[in-house]
């Protein structure tokens, strides 16, 4: 089983805090990889919130590769991350590690923001096309005030080996997920968060729905809708492909992946919606264990599961700092000072939702009217 | 030397020639004759023969020849009085005496093939093979990481859709203040869709079934509805509808069918408004899986008075369906224009589908309807499948299977991201050997939303005689022992439609379980895993590669 800790503040904090509340929910998990989504970055990105990084891992070639191809693209390089790698027992590091900001080509500067994504997910995309075949490029997203990182190890030992305690790499949400690896071979790409075009989603679980899902969402025409090296990466797209291609209210992703019985429908005053939604969404409805954790571009997180709720989940914290975990000690560590008794855990029909900031939590029910 | 009446013309059979030779049992028999009075082809009749015994009583040898007068059960070795090797015999005799044994070197088709015409018969033919149906495994079980469902505790939605469904992209929805209202200003024409249990009753005619058959059927298809609660829906076929059913609320649990005999359809049209419900859908009949390119035929025999005064016809005369539409050419117009006029016909809230029969040419079926939005399914008959008479030639060597069909029809949606607005209903062979959800649930997984099973449901339910290889197929000529696809009375009162009725309710109720016990262990329940090809293996690489699953040995 992976565990997730997802952490959503009003401050600037470093994802250490999420891998320590990785480590104490880290029983009986063998800590084959880590995955961290950072998002509304702080430190030294903190003034460059309207430039796209570009966040990934590439060898020594790829990264020639990489720049002559983001020179021909009209990219400009305006600033560079790199961690200093601390060399641990047992990972073995790659060549480069890096976040790397960029200025638009002129053509396409003064576009909408909705022009600019197609853009960056298609060089995401190149990118990661040319360097998969002999792994020479890793490109895990491309999008503006969001990094990525991932590494195959254990997750307390990849802090350490990138020096994630002492890093000046701070931000307002942090997804990090520590990989149990079952069903396929250690792979980067499959480790979580999966993230595209500001939607963002990790999973722990199985999803036994997966190939009709993915047929569905690979046959929408949308190019981005690639990969699925995890079996949980159409969680993403599904949150993606509901909010921002379909434009439904958040909400709706709930009871598309978890869709009410007929009886259950008819309390709702938008039932005709829901009926329809139903029919049309089929494909993706969900069926395996599954809590989701996820954010959308305006800051929001939330936590869902399946309708059966065959996976532990919990969300707490403190006006101004909540956090979303897959087991409650990792909510005592991420966020020790809290009422307890306020610790919400959501149910088959909820839906926890964290306001951007942290402002606030709600739990929408999908009986709810 | 034989006298010369005993002499071969060349012409006669002899029993070893035939399909079936009658064991008789001198010893055993008492003479009670039911055998003889219940072979539906008289194929075996009571004779009386003189024999000559010689005998000898007493201490020397004194040889005395006895003529007597014995009575025999004997076969006949008239090629048109054929044993089919039914078994009524078997039945009914209580000493066990007769029963008929296949001969495999029989000369049938050599004699039956006469004038120039084909052999017809009933029923399909009787192929001992394992369909590929049955040679699908469910190999992805769930175990630790994705725990199993319990199929016994866990809720279950075994249903799905039978109708046109909107793509998401086009459903006219407004967004205001985070709630989702139907835009109705849009007029956007939004199809209608039944939901309904994923396996149903394929179409078998009033005329090629018996009426305690039928209404056997009807009256299951409504319990289980009602109060079963599974929404299980049944086709009628081509032949009418008993006026009584059109008017009544029942209605809504039948697809009535329409096919190039329009056989009925004056009565269904001028029904409409007086009906109380929709029927569930209409399926346009362009082909069937059982005897591709053959129309329908109701062959003289069975049109009695019921059935001609449900179509509308003269009694005694065969009713053939043609297998084309005459008043149509080409597969645009006459699919579109008749799914049009029928959807207009009940103002548009009636899912309209053609049936067609598996063949190569299926996906160019599928593509055009892929682009009709008034096209709510297609059903795609295998060559498995089917009841009406046909000839032999037809039944055995046309068709296409169902399996890699279905799956390249379903696959080419996928490419057009269509999967899920056009509905596939897969026909023809499931439950062969028995295994109805386990066939179900292979088709499904390759990409049926809808699986319609005829043969099965009716064998299975009305007990039709014999097994797979030695059934009587006398389907077609009005003769069936068992009074299933009769017209005549002294025959069809040997069914009781309340029995067939129960065995409905029970085939589906345990098919229900079934379906159930296999999705949970795949860790699928609350949606028909519709294309979850991953659950699939077969122990064949070339089947494996086709039908795009994996491979397992
Ligand atoms: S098996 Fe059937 S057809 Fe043959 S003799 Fe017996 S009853 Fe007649
Ligand atoms: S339906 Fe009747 S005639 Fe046809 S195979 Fe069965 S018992 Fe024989």
């Amino acid at each position: 089983m992976c565990r997730l800790a997802a952490i959503t503040s009003k401050e600037y904090f470093s994802p250490i805090e999420n891998i320590l509340a990785l480590e104490t929910m880290k029983e009986g998990h063998d800590g084959s990889g880590l995955g961290i989504t950072l998002k509304d970055l702080g430190g030294e990105f903190k003034d460059l919130k309207g430039y796209p990084i570009l966040s990934g891992i590439c060898s020594k070639e790829g990264a020639k590769i990489l720049d002559d191809y983001m020179d021909k693209s009209g990219f400009k390089l305006i600033h560079v991350w790199t961690p200093k790698i601390r060399h641990v027992k047992g990972i073995i590091s790659h060549d480069h590690y890096f976040a790397r900001v960029y200025d638009y080509p002129s053509s396409i500067k003064h576009n909408h923001l909705h022009e600019k994504e197609d853009l960056l997910v298609n060089v995401r995309l190149t990118l990661r096309k040319m360097g998969e075949s002999n792994q020479s490029i890793f490109a895990f997203s491309f999008y503006p005030d969001v990094i990525t990182l991932k590494e195959v190890g254990d997750p307390l030992q990849l802090a350490e080996f990138f020096g994630l305690d002492r890093e000046n790499l701070k931000a307002k949400i942090i997804f990090a997920q520590g990989r149990q690896n079952t069903n396929y071979a250690i792979y980067l790409y499959a480790c979580h968060p999966f993230f595209i075009q500001g939607y963002c989603s990790m999973t722990n679980g199985e999803n036994t729905a997966f190939v009709p899902i993915r047929e569905f969402l690979m046959s929408r025409g949308f190019p981005g809708y690639i990969g699925y090296n995890s079996d949980s990466e159409v969680f993403t797209h599904i949150l993606h492909y509901t909010v921002r291609q379909l434009r439904l209210p958040l909400t709706y992703y709930k009871d598309i992946i978890t869709p009410l019985k007929e009886n259950e429908i008819e309390t709702r005053t938008d039932s005709d919606v829901l009926r329809l939604i139903k029919q049309s969404l089929r494909p993706l409805c969900i069926d395996g264990p599954n809590v989701v954790i996820g954010f959308t571009p305006d800051g929001t997180c939330f936590m869902v599961h399946d309708a059966k709720k065959l996976r532990p989940g919990v969300v707490g914290g403190i006006k101004g700092k909540y956090a979303l975990m897959s087991e409650e000690c990792g909510l005592d560590s991420a966020i020790p000072k809290r009422d307890k008794s306020k610790d919400i855990f959501p149910m088959k029909y909820d839906m926890v939702i964290v306001g951007p900031q942290a402002e606030e939590v709600r739990v929408w029910n999908q009986l709810q009217n | 030397m034989e006298p010369a009446t005993k002499l071969d013309y060349n012409h006669q059979l002899s029993l070893k020639e035939l399909p079936y030779i009658i064991r008789w049992r001198d010893d055993r028999c008492t003479r009670c004759g039911r055998c003889t009075a219940v072979c539906p082809v008289k194929a075996i009749e009571p004779s009386v023969k003189l024999q000559r015994t010689v005998t000898s009583e007493g201490h020397i040898p004194t040889p005395l020849a006895v003529r007597r007068i014995v009575h025999v059960i004997e076969q006949v070795t008239d090629i048109d009085r054929y044993c089919t090797g039914c078994g009524a015999c078997t039945l009914v005799c209580p000493n066990d005496a007769i029963e008929p044994e296949y001969n495999p070197q029989n000369k049938f088709l050599l004699y039956k093939n006469k004038g120039g015409e084909g052999y017809k018969r009933g029923g399909r033919r009787n192929d001992p093979s394992i369909s590929t149906l049955d040679r699908l495994k469910f190999t992805r079980i769930s175990m630790l990481t994705d725990p199993a469902l319990d199929a016994g505790r866990h809720e279950f939605r075994v249903r799905t859709l039978l109708g046109r469904i909107l793509p998401p992209e086009e459903l006219p929805l407004i967004s205001v203040n985070g709630k989702l209202s139907v835009d109705k200003d849009k007029g956007k024409f939004i199809p209608p869709v039944r939901e309904i249990f994923p396996i149903m009753i394929g179409s078998m005619s009033v005329g090629a079934l018996s009426p305690p058959m039928w209404e056997g059927l009807a009256m299951g298809v409504a319990y289980l509805n009602e109060v079963e609660g599974l929404p299980v829906v049944m086709a009628t076929g081509e032949g009418g509808v008993p006026p009584r059913l059109l008017k009544s609320r029942f209605l809504k649990y039948f697809i009535l069918q329409i096919a190039s005999g329009y056989f009925g359809w004056d009565e269904i049209i001028h029904t409409i408004p007086e009906m109380v419900e929709d029927p569930a859908a209409i399926e346009i009949k362009y082909g069937q899986g059982a005897k591709p390119g053959d129309g329908g035929l109701l062959m003289a025999q069975k049109v009695l008075k019921l059935i001609a005064s449900i179509r509308g016809v003269p009694q005694f005369v065969d009713l053939a369906s043609p297998p084309t539409h005459q008043t149509k050419y080409s597969i645009e117009e006459a699919v579109a224009k008749m799914i049009q006029s029928m959807s207009m016909a009940w103002g548009f809230r009636v899912p309209v589908y053609p049936k067609i029969s598996g063949t190569k040419t299926a996906r160019a079926v599928l593509n055009n309807l892929a682009r009709n939005p008034y096209a709510s399914a297609l059903s795609i008959d295998g060559e498995d499948g089917g009841t009406g008479a046909a000839y032999n030639v037809s039944m055995d060597k046309m068709g296409h299977p169902i399996a890699s069909n279905i799956r390249e029809c379903y696959l080419d949606l996928v490419k057009q991201g269509k999967q899920n607005e056009l509905p596939l209903i897969a026909a023809g062979g499931i439950a062969k050997k028995g295994n109805l959800a386990a066939n179900a649930a292979a088709l499904i997984m390759l990409g049926a939303s809808i699986v319609s099973v005829g043969k099965y449901i009716m064998q299975a339910t009305a007990n039709c005689f014999g097994d797979e290889y030695n059934r009587c197929n006398l389907c077609n000529t009005g003769k069936c022992p068992r009074g299933i696809t009769t017209q005549d009375p002294k025959l069809y009162r040997r069914l009781d439609s309340d029995k067939v009725a129960e065995r409905v309710v029970e085939v589906f109720k345990a098919a229900n379980v079934e379906l159930k016990k296999i999705f949970a262990p795949m860790g699928r329940s609350t949606e028909l895993p519709i294309g979850m090809s991953d659950g699939l293996s077969v122990d064949d690489k070339a089947m494996a590669e086709r039908l795009e699953i994996s491979y397992a040995c």
